[in-house]
């Protein structure tokens, strides 16, 4: 009795696994009026703030697996909103980047306005020394030495932190630029600490 | 991020003790099972667990007279019938006939305190969330009433067809990507194993043992806040996280993704308040 029961109560288990996979629909219209009852005003100094873009919108669509044309018009789009430093510079000072890079600080509703931190260990490994890093994102351990510390290679790098769907359609990490997360100084010191030979994550 | 309030001396206990759940990073697989062991008894023991002092003061605020009408809040329907308290928690949030909406168990006792009792709900919002000096009764009713159902097993059949829309409300605002960072529950509860920094990140959407002990064990005594916590509470810190604006506490896109996340905590076992980081 209680063995069937338990048995049953597993399968429903994997049932609704099974419904959650092929996504369930939602009236558009509902959906709307729900996050609008979540959260009913941008709070005050949020307004230029992105809330909710075509590119998130088809992510989320998609569950971060656009197919084929989707995913060309994202990186399309994506690509179009990096800005470069206009001296054509990527790398800054890496030893403010390793500061930036350990600050999870900033942006949040209960902060007050300040610097926000980059806080790419949380999802990443960078240099030996921090044993505190998630494994969000792949580890970033020798990534300059690796690509021979070349000019090219640390353009791309700084394009990837300013908007990583500009690579990567639908990644996990945050668009920093895009989004005014970071300064351009701020991501530029963060690219001098993935590509300064100098830098822990080189050694 | 942790702070070491003046509870900190539980955190290391119990940081060995829970192997099993929220941990990434498990100590030596010494003896797991009687470590186990050893941290349910102490959950289960009202003078090692605080947050046994909230189911207390619950069950106090269950049956004081209050509000403009002057009466309790024992005739209050959580499903399962007028005053009923066992097992009500495993099979919310649910449908409720005399609203015609889907609620979880904060939305249920904040409409009955309303309706029942006239009581100024504008306070209780106040004291949504406990500080130092600052109890909230949400908090100290939800584990009372949670409580009723230790041992249970969560069990939401989504019959009604409100119920069927709020899991599939839930399940698409679990991967909605929005705001500062781009980020949804997805991103950091959709895979086995993953942490960010230290902390393990439980996977929530693959029906299975993570997500049944991770629902089965809200409401739960936060050492690194020394207060005892709610669902709302912890959805508020992730969205907290995420950058967004901060979500309405009590707004129907909190239960629906509440009811996601029970669905998907299914057959999993209720056994609370527990307690965590
Ligand atoms: C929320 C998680 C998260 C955060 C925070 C994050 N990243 Fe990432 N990152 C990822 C993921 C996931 C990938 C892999 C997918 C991809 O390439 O977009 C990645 C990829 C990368 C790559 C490309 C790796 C390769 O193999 O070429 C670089 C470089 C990078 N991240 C740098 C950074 C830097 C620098 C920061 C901080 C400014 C940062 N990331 C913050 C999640 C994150
Ligand atoms: C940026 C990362 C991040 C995002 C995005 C995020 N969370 Fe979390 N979540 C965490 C962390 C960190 C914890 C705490 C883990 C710990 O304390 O060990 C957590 C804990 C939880 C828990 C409790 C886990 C437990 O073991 O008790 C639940 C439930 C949860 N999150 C649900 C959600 C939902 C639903 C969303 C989306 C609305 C969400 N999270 C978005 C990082 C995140």
């Amino acid at each position: 009795m209680k063995k069937t029961f338990v048995l049953a109560a597993l399968l429903t288990a994997f049932a609704s696994g099974a419904t959650a996979q092929d996504k369930p629909k939602v009236d558009p219209a509902t959906l709307e009026a729900v996050t609008k009852a979540m959260w009913p005003k941008v709070p005050e100094g949020w307004e230029k703030r992105v809330s909710f873009d075509e590119t998130q919108k088809q992510c989320s669509e998609h569950r971060n697996e656009p197919p084929g044309a989707v995913f060309d018009q994202i990186k399309a789009r994506e690509i179009a909103t990096v800005k470069f430093p206009a001296d054509g510079n990527v790398l800054g000072d890496w030893k403010s980047g390793i500061r930036i890079a350990n600050d999870g600080r900033g942006g949040t509703f209960t902060d007050r306005p300040m610097t926000n931190g980059a806080n790419c260990y949380a999802c990443h490994q960078l240099d030996l020394a921090q044993l505190s890093y998630g494994t969000l994102g792949p580890s970033l351990h020798l990534y300059g030495k690796n690509r021979g510390f070349k000019p090219e290679e640390a353009k791309a790098t700084y394009a990837k932190i300013y908007n990583a769907m500009s690579v990567m359609p639908c990644s996990m990490m945050p668009r920093f630029g895009y989004h005014n997360f970071l300064t351009e100084q701020q991501m530029k010191d963060v690219t001098a600490l993935l590509f300064d030979p100098e830098s822990p994550v080189n050694k | 991020m942790l702070k070491r309030g003046k509870r900190a001396w539980f955190s290391w206990a119990l940081a060995a003790s829970l192997a099993g759940g929220a941990l990434a990073q498990a100590p030596q697989p010494i003896d797991t099972e009687k470590e186990l062991e050893k941290y349910r008894a102490m959950i289960n023991d009202p003078m090692s667990n605080p947050g046994y002092l909230n189911v207390d003061r619950g069950e106090v605020l269950w049956s004081t007279k209050r509000g403009a009408k002057n009466v309790s809040l024992e005739t209050c329907d959580l499903g399962q019938g007028p005053g009923k308290l066992e097992g009500a928690f495993a099979k919310l949030p649910r449908f409720f006939e005399d609203v015609g909406k889907v609620m979880d168990l904060e939305q249920r006792l904040f409409w009955c305190m309303q309706k029942i009792q006239e009581l100024d709900t504008a306070d209780i919002v106040r004291r949504r969330f406990g500080g130092p000096g600052r109890f909230s009764d949400m908090e100290d009713l939800v584990a009372f009433i949670a409580n009723k159902s230790n041992g249970m097993k969560f069990e939401v059949p989504l019959a009604h067809p409100k119920e069927k829309e709020a899991f599939a409300i839930g399940e698409v605002l679990f991967h909605r990507r929005s705001d500062f960072m781009d980020f949804s529950c997805a991103t950091c509860h959709a895979e086995d194993g993953r942490r960010i920094r230290l902390q393990g990140l439980p996977n929530l959407i693959k029906p299975g043992k993570a997500v049944q002990e991770t629902m089965g064990s809200w409401p739960t005594y936060r050492v690194s806040q020394s207060q005892t916590r709610t669902m709302q509470h912890r959805l508020w810190d992730c969205y907290r996280q995420m950058r967004t604006p901060e979500p309405i506490y009590l707004s129907d896109g909190l239960t629906a993704l509440t009811l996601f996340l029970v669905k998907q905590a299914e057959g999993g076992e209720i056994q609370v308040p527990s307690i965590k980081r």
